[in-house]
């Protein structure tokens, strides 16, 4: 089992490149891998509650880990998050590279 | 925990994307843990250590130039490097040869230098992870 660490950085209402992405996550996943999908800059305007919001609660029951970077969600006033979606620190990036995850980003 | 290396590649140029803020946070906390840092700053991000940026004043806001306090990519450079070196980490910035020529911005911060992707494979080689940050 290898582990991801995938940082979105693009805002999906934006981009269709960001459910690609998505389904990146989820794929690897299903391939036994651990996860994690850490959404930075506009690509966290999908853990507001939006039309947008839906598959990243699905991810999350798929056994993504899915984060939201906290300093983009005060910048764009999102202090609700979508279910399935934590809000962590710019570190959690750091600890992943750390530890040798494998590391992408969008 | 061991002492990390940690490898960025940076494609974005000055002033111009949100990559490079998110960037430079992740950097910090790097430096903060007094992890060793390379970093290999190509195409335009090439110019994000050129010495001579200068601050400028807002005279739209009618700000001089310390008033209007605006910050300038050479100048957090400096302050990762001092901030690295204050927690017993050491960081190798490069910018890319080619890159600096053709945008004539081959003066840079002191502590960073000139080198070439060959560079950045050696920096792959001797790091316990590589975060490639692209251009949109």
């Amino acid at each position: 089992m290898a582990h991801y660490l995938l940082i979105e950085s693009r805002d999906p209402f934006e981009s269709n490149d960001v459910g690609y992405y998505y389904d990146l996550a989820k794929g690897l996943v299903e391939g036994g891998n651990q996860v994690t999908l850490f959404l930075a800059q506009n690509g966290v305007l999908s853990a507001r509650p939006s039309a947008q919001s839906a598959v990243l609660g699905a991810l999350a029951r798929s056994g993504v880990t899915v984060l939201a970077d906290d300093f983009s969600l005060q910048e764009r006033g999102i202090a609700k998050l979508a279910e399935g979606v934590a809000a962590a620190s710019i570190d959690v990036v750091v600890d992943h590279l750390a530890a040798g995850y494998k590391t992408l980003w969008h | 925990m061991s002492k990390k290396t940690l490898t960025i590649a940076l494609m974005d140029p000055p002033y111009e994307s949100e990559n490079l803020t998110t960037a430079f946070r992740i950097l910090d906390v790097a430096a903060r843990r007094g992890y060793n840092i390379n970093v290999f700053a190509y195409e335009g991000a090439s110019g994000l250590a050129f010495v001579r940026q200068s601050p400028h004043p807002n005279p739209v806001h009618g700000k001089d130039v310390a008033e209007e306090n605006h910050p300038t990519t050479k100048d957090q450079v400096a302050a990762l490097l001092a901030e690295a070196e204050k927690n017993g980490g050491k960081v190798d910035w490069v910018n890319c040869g080619m890159c600096v020529d053709e945008r004539g911005v081959n003066e840079f911060v002191p502590g960073t230098r000139r080198g070439s992707p060959a560079d950045f494979h050696t920096f792959i080689e001797a790091s316990d992870n590589v975060l490639v940050i692209p251009t949109k």
